[in-house]
């Protein structure tokens, strides 16, 4: 699978400078995306970042007030939503009450001139796809969200979109089964090769299913790529702390290099150190390691290692979550496996933090937009 | 404990209760005993006695009849079938615009203004009608003036102004439940159908339409029913040519004092109607009567 759109002649979708706006507030900004054929793309974010907006004005629900939007490669900027080839799948499911399960999936095919033996057949053949052969002659509300949710995908699914757009539509199921609807979702969409753009405020959702995501905040994509670069080296430090924890230190950068704020070097692999002021470091929890001060290695401390003392300590069985204060007065935080090797700390006890030079990265100072492009070398890194 | 328990299960009852002795008392005993009294003879003078006088409907509806009260009941099963169907075409686009093209902080004052006619004295609006549409009223005269009406054009005493004031006075009992019912709609049905390769034409028929069916049930229901039995807008707007079955029962009732008579009409109004909206909702194909509420 493509992790670039712009690999392939044609984006299945592709927006350009799209902008909209609901009075004095902007809602999308000179958004850009490009989405290959057959991709899981997740747009992210939480609420009020835009990202229903994007997706609403993929459908044609909403118009942008600049910008382009374009299907395999025709312009449909300004098309109604029934004459676009994009499905939805919503979030409260919207399925027509006053129809049977069978005729709720076939209703797209009805409309688009499909006889209604041939809309049976196809809508028979995709409520298998989804578990729910044998349901057909049940009305909508004789079925439980999970089922409403397995009719509203082969609704849209049954109609062979170009792409299918996907609203937080595990956002009315309970836990458990959310998490086996993600397994499925991405097997249904694996079977049938359909572009996937699918909106959610959930990490672990956007992380698990999706070829590439893109992290949105104020009407603007943070980051954008394959989940484990966007999630290893963020380019933003709004997404470093939006996809999952994430200590940020501050960097002083003189001649010498980068220092935390007690002069420790810090090294950073692939990257020079950054030159001006503002700039951050960012570690994550699971990538620290700790050791008490006593028993420090007899090297001299070297780069990316500083003493920090523990404040807080919750035992949750696998892991160890461990809250820390540097001299600085930084918080940091730390989750230390329980492989039963290493001596617990203690409350009060001075330790050494370290990690490692490829498990760290730099934050650029306020909000700077970054594009694909520009990440994915470092990523390679 | 066990004292407890039985009061806790013996309230539905108990309200229950309370429901069937108001359906008794107030439903009940009134329709047997004016079935009763439809089988009675005798005059105003002498008074009535139950005689099981079945022939008198024969006597009202057969092909005999002294007064055609077969044509009078026709005739209201079509006024107010007329009615009827007016004020869906009128009342349905109302309630739309209500539900779905209204600013909400515009929805309650504009319903207020729906259901306002109705704080205005029934009897009183149609007699104002009366006058607005009368000989001497403005609308006649500005038409006279204007040489676009003849001196013998008029307008009360035709059916077209009886029905048009049954519509009148029961068009909020159309727009009030095809508002709640349109209002309950969840918008992103309609998305979906737009999604779902609906025009916004065919999107209406599709979805809005039959989601709505409840709603014009309720209003078709409320509506016929008050307008086929209505005596007042005949009697106001009307003339000899609108005589209703209305009309008849409350003049045999009130003017002939022919108890047994009005009861009998009654009795043939009530069965009319129960016949038709029961081969109605047939027809109109319920297959779950949780459409219907």
């Amino acid at each position: 699978m493509t992790t670039s759109a712009r690999d392939t002649a044609e984006a299945a979708v592709s927006l350009s400078g799209v902008s909209r706006r609901f009075s004095d507030t902007v809602a999308v900004e000179n958004l850009d995306l490009d989405l290959a054929p057959g991709e899981f793309f997740a747009l992210l974010g939480p609420s009020g970042c835009g990202k229903t907006t994007t997706l609403r004005m993929v459908g044609g629900f909403e118009l942008p007030d600049s910008g382009r939007i374009r299907l395999g490669g025709q312009d449909v900027t300004n098309l109604p939503p029934h004459k676009r080839d994009v499905n939805t799948v919503f979030q409260s499911y919207a399925l027509f009450p006053h129809l049977n399960i069978l005729d709720n999936v076939g209703f797209g095919l009805r409309r688009s001139g499909v006889s209604k033996a041939e809309a049976d057949r196809r809508s028979n053949e995709y409520l298998d796809l989804v578990g729910l052969s044998g349901f057909g002659r049940r009305r909508p509300t004789q079925l439980s969200g999970g089922q409403q949710q397995r009719v509203a995908l082969a609704r849209a699914l049954v109609n062979h979109p170009k792409v299918l757009l996907l609203d937080e539509p595990m956002g009315a199921l309970d836990a458990k089964i959310r998490k086996s609807m993600q397994l499925e979702l991405k097997r249904i969409q694996r079977e049938v090769g359909i572009t996937f753009l699918y909106v959610t405020h959930d990490q672990d959702e956007a992380m698990s299913m999706a070829d590439r995501l893109a992290v949105m905040n104020m009407g603007r994509i943070e980051d954008m790529g394959e989940p484990h670069r966007v999630y290893d080296r963020p380019a933003t430090e709004f997404t470093a702390q939006f996809l999952g924890a994430c200590n940020v230190l501050p960097l002083l950068a003189d001649a010498s290099g980068a220092h935390l704020p007690d002069g420790s070097a810090v090294v950073v692999d692939g990257r020079a150190a950054p030159a001006g002021a503002g700039w951050k470091i960012g570690i994550r929890p699971e990538k620290l390691h700790l050791q008490p001060v006593g028993e420090a290695s007899p090297a001299p401390a070297a780069a990316n290692s500083t003493t920090a003392t523990v404040t807080e300590i919750s035992y949750l069985g696998a892991s160890t979550d461990v809250v820390l204060a540097t001299p600085w007065g930084s918080v940091v935080q730390a989750y230390v496996q329980n492989t039963g090797a290493e001596r617990p700390v203690a409350r009060g006890d001075e330790v050494r933090l370290s990690w490692h030079s490829s498990q760290c990265f730099y934050l650029p100072p306020g909000e700077v937009h970054t594009g694909d492009d520009e990440t994915e070398t470092e990523a390679a890194a | 404990m066990r004292l407890r328990r039985w009061r806790r299960m013996s309230v539905p009852y108990a309200l229950a209760l309370l429901g069937s002795a108001w359906m008794i008392v107030l439903f009940l005993i009134p329709l047997i005993s004016q079935l009763s009294v439809s089988l009675m003879t005798g005059d105003p003078e002498q008074g009535y006695n139950l005689t099981w006088n079945f022939g008198i409907y024969a006597e009202l509806f057969g092909p005999g009849a002294a007064v055609p009260y077969a044509l009078f009941l026709g005739r209201a099963l079509l006024f107010g079938g007329a009615a009827t169907l007016i004020t869906i075409l009128v009342g349905y686009p109302v309630a739309y615009f209500l539900a779905f093209r209204v600013p909400r902080r515009w929805k309650t004052p504009l319903l207020s203004l729906v259901v306002m006619s109705l704080l205005v004295s029934f009897i009183i609006r149609t007699y104002m009608w009366g006058f607005i549409l009368g000989g001497h009223g403005p609308i006649l005269t500005w038409l006279r003036a204007l040489h676009l009406a003849g001196p013998d054009f008029h307008i009360l005493d035709t059916a077209g102004a009886v029905i048009g004031g049954l519509a009148y006075n029961s068009f909020p009992y159309m727009v009030l439940p095809i508002y709640a019912v349109l209002e309950r709609i969840d918008p992103r049905t309609f998305e979906a159908a737009a999604d779902l390769y609906a025009s916004p034409r065919v999107g209406f028929f599709r979805t809005t339409l039959p989601l709505s069916r409840a709603g014009i049930f309720s209003g078709i229901l409320l509506v016929f029913i008050d307008s086929v039995g209505d005596p007042v807008n005949s009697q106001l707007l009307g003339g000899k040519t609108t005589y209703m079955i209305g009309q008849a029962i409350q003049d045999s009732y009130l003017i002939q004092q022919q108890y047994n008579v009005a009861s009998a009409l009654s009795a043939v109004l009530m069965l009319a109607l129960g016949v038709i909206l029961f081969a109605y909702a047939r027809f109109f194909g319920t297959e779950n009567i949780e459409d219907l509420v």
